[in-house]
């Protein structure tokens, strides 16, 4: 059993990550400073039921999922979209990463970088469905395992896999439409 | 256009056809290690497999990189004060 009083001292290193998941999740930081805040509260609370020793920062991050799901979800008016048009398997690469970058010498992240902005991965993420965007946030941003997230969101483990897998094609469709939209994405035809 | 391979047409062989299925959960660092060992085998002898891996590693690293926000110090302070009058309302849990 957790003691309160080390509370403060074990759990706020996670803001920065909770925080910026919340922003991801609510898409506002007015809310996203609600949610954080209420988390802290619920898991200060509950934290006579941690168990010390194990892993504090899904542990939190369940209280701030479930937190998001029960109190903001709610109330949003118009449903959530749970289908996700089906994209090919690496649908960015077939379009921007040609072997021809090698041979010329550019590394893959001068590949990436070239064509998207920070807020473009921003805008793309918070862009995908809720419970896709869940599976990437925690596997891609905060590098949890597919168990940990299994844990995190309650579902089973083949869930995650296949919400990660739909989710991170519908981001790479996402990211290629705004750079197109920017610019800085030739509208180039797929490689054959 | 001129006829360069496409991206399937150089990973055809079963070699490359099970690194590909098997990107993510590498990526993600969930193989066991004996197949962590095949995948970087087969990457060690093939470009465009190779390619395509540090493409996909270097895309989520950016994405890792893009969706972290700075907390603001307003949100530090109201999360130490709500904890705060928690547990002068509480005394018994603490």
């Amino acid at each position: 059993m957790a003691d309160q009083a080390r509370f403060t001292e074990l759990a706020m290193e996670y803001m920065g990550s909770l925080y910026s998941a919340a922003l991801r999740m609510t898409r506002n930081p007015a809310d996203a400073e609600d949610l954080v805040q209420e988390t802290y509260l619920k898991a200060y609370r509950a934290f006579g039921s941690f168990q010390e020793g194990t892993n504090l920062k899904a542990w939190l991050y369940r209280i701030l999922t479930n937190t998001f799901i029960n109190s903001y979800r709610a109330r949003r008016r118009r449903p959530e979209q749970t289908e996700l048009d089906d994209v090919e398997d690496l649908y960015l690469y077939r379009r921007l990463g040609g072997l021809e970058a090698v041979t010329a010498g550019r590394s893959a992240e001068e590949e990436v970088l070239e064509h998207f902005t920070e807020s473009d991965v921003k805008e793309a993420v918070e862009a995908l469905p809720e419970q896709f965007r869940m599976a990437v946030l925690l596997a891609d941003v905060e590098g949890f395992s597919y168990k940990e997230i299994a844990d995190i969101l309650d579902v089973p483990i083949g869930t995650v896999m296949s919400r990660l897998h739909r989710g991170r094609k519908a981001l790479q469709k996402a990211l290629h439409d705004f750079g197109r939209e920017r610019g800085l994405v030739a509208p180039t035809p797929p490689a054959r | 256009m001129d006829e360069e391979p496409s991206i399937d047409e150089l990973t055809s062989t079963g070699g490359c056809q099970d690194a590909l299925h098997t990107l993510y959960h590498y990526l993600d660092g969930e193989l066991t290690p004996e197949r962590r060992e095949a995948i970087q085998r087969h990457l060690s002898q093939c470009a465009p497999c190779l390619h395509a891996f540090d493409f996909e590693a270097e895309l989520k690293a950016v994405v890792a990189r893009s969706c972290r926000d700075q907390v603001p110090e307003s949100l530090r302070r109201r999360v130490a004060d709500v904890i705060e009058q928690a547990s002068k309302s509480r005394p018994d849990l603490v």
